[in-house]
């Protein structure tokens, strides 16, 4: 008799720690960073967190590639703006209305699209979204073109508007870690496993009974709507929107927020996002002051050497290769060793 | 004499093109339920793509397969593992990088009915049946013995070990029909003696058997039935000691040591 | 709306063969690395921002056009055949998706290390023979497109030399076609992966340096360029340059007329719909559509 059984409880155990430990993290942060330009990364962050996690999902777990995922961002934040500016809609229903909408343009999408593999999948991806970012910068009649939509109104709960930064940051955290709680069941489920199969071996796959044209399919909706999710609070947090924010640069740099945290990696979601803002942060900062060009998205060099250095030397992600150079020290054993020895406690 | 088994496996006048190459030419066979029914034939004979039309990776240019009486066509390989249908890959083709476990887990994928929302909000249709699917797993594995390497990632198992894994995953999904596509290769003399076990095994549940298989000492001890093909052909079909004295059968596998 | 005259199609059509013919030169350049090592370099468009940037930067160090010009191709064939050992091959063993990854990183770090270098201010090169327009079929066209139509024909010419009739060629062919048996009589397909990279950096930057006079230079102006060329590159499957050659000038036509005629937003569009459209049509079994269900 094997250990299976007690092994998956574990499992599920050590993620609800997990997530405890992280909502505790980011329900205490601000009692020590509360200054209004810290709240607000920290807001992008999880706004990040989200549309990662989505992506993790369907390349790591389903091993389909996407290089259009911004555009499903493009599509929910547009979505919002345009229901809630346009027909009144309050924010709530212009989320649920905008996810819709672009849950049904990735089933659209996808039906042509996973037909091809490889390098044309990508392409394929990559056309995708370019072609929703020339929509949104060219339809002005609905998009306000390439100057972008403002006025956007704000996230109400139970009636009072979400003003402040610090509430609002509760409010996307909130939901952002719900977005990971809903990821992790689904890795861990029948479907997860499908997925994992899918991406191991397609025709096993499908011999063991997994149609995988229609679980590709339903991974890259659940995908477009974390991705939708996440542009509508977006939208409803800068109360402004323009197209750069499909674009394929921010594509790569969702795509880079998966790498650096592990493309099979839920939690190396949150991890890469954090990473990947706070460099582009830090960055910012410290080139103009090298390269004497003053503005410009420098970052973008460090977006392509870590990407390259990442599938190099780490392809599983930062995460994972700190945790493997944790076991490697010797991890929690070795550690102790070196601690003053204390009574345990039972 | 008992009353003939009834015949579970129907193939009519199979023909399969690949552009201009013929690989197969008209083949027929009947597989009888509770069977093991071994294919053999030089290389390039055609017998792993007949055995893919019967799973229906492939369709063929013309003729038919029925199983228990209905026509296969049309359906795609996922279609046919909830008729009854599981098969492995010469190249075993497991899960590399899932454990051995979770490959079998794989293999019960059609007894559970969630969908994605089950999942991921832990509805009790979900819970139960993850239950079910653990349990049925775990039961299979012992069945092959390696319930040991269940925590293992089956990428990192020796290849023979591999073929077992990936043998389990075919069973787990409670099958009529399995197909079995070159099982011994690159196993050693012990492993092959266990492998026999296990199919007879496998019969002795209930469950027929199509084997494509080049060794011919394993097919001597395992198979009621033994179909020849050469060169897309059939070039003869009887019992294991009936192919054996057949000459025809001989003259193919010229160069190639006998039994 | 103005109405148009028989000369302003022709017009079109002329221009958009020489914008064609850039997309030629860039997907000539995808198809050697892709025949050769297998790869999608994503980064094409980039060497041809490079091959322009380098140009400019050498002319502004007072060196005669035509050295510069030279000079900068050396240069990117250079700097592509780096790539090409130090992102490529320590990656041979890994996974398609991991591949394309460092393709885009590579882009982007090229693009940024232009921003760097360069800023964001566009630059200019002057004309190769700065006079007046050329009247060709009724049309004007600048001398410039005439100088892009002459050299993309002219490497068309040299590429074929090359391949046909010179041992080097031969064995890059012969690694693309077959790398195993090409081994085995000697070739180092490393060595013929780190040659196709050096060319198809050297094709684009000529495509660059050639429609640098006609368009604004700077960092960014590599992703859309290399964009098209990948769609040229489809268009003749990856491998095949007639095709490439064929495609290339049509999008060329393609776009100036939609560019001409309608608006000038949706021309980077067109590229991009044609190539929704091209893959799309690759997913279709055409050779299962007429067979009777068996």
């Amino acid at each position: 008799m094997s250990l299976a059984p007690r092994f998956w409880k574990e499992k599920t155990r050590r993620n609800a720690y997990g997530l405890l430990f992280l909502g505790a993290f980011v329900a205490l942060l601000p009692a020590w960073l509360h200054t209004p330009y810290a709240l607000s990364t920290m807001v992008l962050i999880g706004i990040d967190t989200l549309i990662t996690v989505g992506l993790c999902l369907l390349m790591g777990y389903a091993g389909q590639i996407s290089l259009g995922q911004a555009a499903f961002f493009g599509l929910g934040a547009y979505g919002s703006a345009i229901l809630t500016t346009r027909f009144g809609w309050s924010p709530w229903l212009g989320l649920i209305g905008a996810a819709v909408c672009t849950a049904g343009v990735a089933y659209l999408i996808g039906i042509p699209v996973f037909r091809l593999s490889g390098h044309y999948l990508a392409m394929g991806t990559l056309a995708f979204g370019s072609i929703v970012h020339i929509a949104l910068t060219e339809w002005k009649a609905y998009t306000g073109g390439p100057t972008g939509l403002p006025g956007i109104p704000r996230f109400s709960l139970a009636g009072v508007p979400l003003k402040s930064d610090l509430a609002y940051y509760y409010f996307v955290w909130a939901i952002a870690l719900g977005g990971i709680l809903i990821a992790l069941n689904l890795v861990n489920s029948r479907f997860g496993r499908a997925l994992r199969a899918i991406r191991d071996s397609q025709p096993a796959a499908e011999s063991v009974g997994v149609d995988a044209g229609r679980y590709k399919l339903q991974a890259l909706v659940i995908s477009a709507l974390y991705a939708s999710v996440a542009g509508s609070l977006y939208a409803h947090y800068l109360i402004f929107v323009n197209p750069q924010i499909s674009s394929l640069d921010a594509s790569i740099r969702v795509l880079l927020m998966a790498a650096v945290g592990g493309l099979a990696s839920i939690w190396g979601a949150p991890f890469g996002a954090a990473m990947v803002t706070l460099l582009t942060l830090g960055l910012r900062e410290i080139v103009p002051r090298i390269s004497g060009y003053g503005s410009g998205e420098h970052q973008i060099i460090a977006y392509g050497i870590l990407l390259v250095v990442i599938m190099l030397f780490m392809p599983q992600g930062v995460t994972v290769a700190a945790a493997h150079a944790w076991d490697r020290l010797g991890g929690w054993p070795a550690l102790r060793k070196r601690l003053p020895r204390v009574r345990r406690f039972r | 004499m008992d009353a003939s088994p009834p015949i579970l496996v129907e193939v009519d006048h199979i023909r399969k093109e690949f552009g201009g190459i013929v690989a197969l030419d008209d083949v027929s066979l009947r597989v009888q339920e509770r069977q093991i029914l071994a294919l053999i034939g030089p290389n390039g004979a055609g017998k792993t793509t007949l055995l893919n039309i019967i799973a229906g990776t492939i369709t063929p240019t013309r003729g038919q397969v029925r199983f228990k009486g209905k026509r296969l066509a049309g359906r795609p390989p996922y279609e046919r593992v909830r008729l009854g249908i599981a098969r492995t890959f010469q190249q075993a083709h497991v899960f590399a990088q899932m454990t051995v476990l979770e490959n079998v887990m794989m293999g019960c994928h059609i007894r559970g009915e969630s969908r994605p929302i089950d999942a991921a909000f832990r509805l009790r249709r979900a819970r139960l049946e993850e239950e079910d699917i653990l349990l049925d797993a775990v039961r299979t594995l012992n069945l092959v013995g390696l319930g040991n390497r269940a925590d293992q990632l089956a990428g990192d198992l020796p290849f023979g070990q591999q073929r077992l894994v990936a043998i389990a995953r075919a069973l787990a999904s409670d099958p009529t029909l399995i197909l079995l596509d070159e099982p011994a290769a690159g196993l050693n003399r012990l492993e092959k003696n266990d492998l026999v076990d296990l199919i007879r095994r496998i019969q002795e549940m209930g469950i027929t058997i199509i084997l494509v298989e080049h060794d011919m000492q394993l097919v001597m001890q395992l198979a009621d039935w033994v179909v020849v093909l050469d060169h897309g052909r059939r070039l003869a079909q009887g019992t294991p000691a009936d192919i054996r004295r057949n000459r025809a059968v001989i003259a193919a596998y010229l160069g190639v040591e006998e039994a | 709306m103005p109405s148009f005259q028989p000369q302003d199609y022709v017009q079109l059509f002329v221009s958009g063969l020489s914008t064609g013919a850039i997309y030629v030169l860039i997907a000539l350049g995808l198809i050697t690395i892709y025949n050769v090592t297998g790869v999608i370099n994503l980064a094409q468009g980039e060497f041809v921002m490079l091959g322009a940037m380098l140009a400019v930067a050498l002319v502004r160090l007072h060196l005669p056009l035509a050295l510069s010009a030279l000079g900068a191709v050396l240069a990117v064939a250079l700097l592509g055949g780096l790539v090409h050992r130090l992102t490529i091959l320590p990656a041979r063993q890994a996974p398609d998706v991991a591949l394309i990854i460092i393709t885009i990183g590579t882009a982007i770090a090229i693009r940024g290390a232009a921003l760097f270098i360069w800023g964001t201010m566009p630059r200019s090169l002057p004309e190769f023979s700065p006079g007046a327009p050329i009247a060709v079929w009724g049309a004007v066209l600048s001398r410039q497109r005439v100088w892009i139509m002459g050299t993309a024909a002219a490497v068309l010419l040299l590429l074929y030399l090359f391949f046909e009739h010179t041992l080097l060629g031969k064995a890059v062919r012969a690694c693309s076609i077959n790398r195993q048996a090409a081994e085995l009589i000697g070739v180092d397909a490393r060595v013929m992966g780190t040659l196709a990279y050096a060319l198809g950096a050297a094709l684009s930057a000529i495509g660059g340096i050639v429609i640098a006079p006609l368009t604004l230079v700077s960092y960014d102006m590599g992703l859309m360029l290399g964009l098209k060329g990948f769609v040229v590159a489809i268009m003749g499957s990856l491998t095949r340059a007639p095709a490439a050659v064929i495609g290339g000038l049509l999008l060329g036509v393609l776009e100036a007329f939609i560019s001409g005629l309608w608006a000038s937003g949706f021309k980077d569009g067109i590229a991009f719909l044609v190539l929704f459209v091209l893959l799309l049509v690759r997913t279709v079994p055409w050779q299962d559509l007429w067979r009777r269900p068996a």
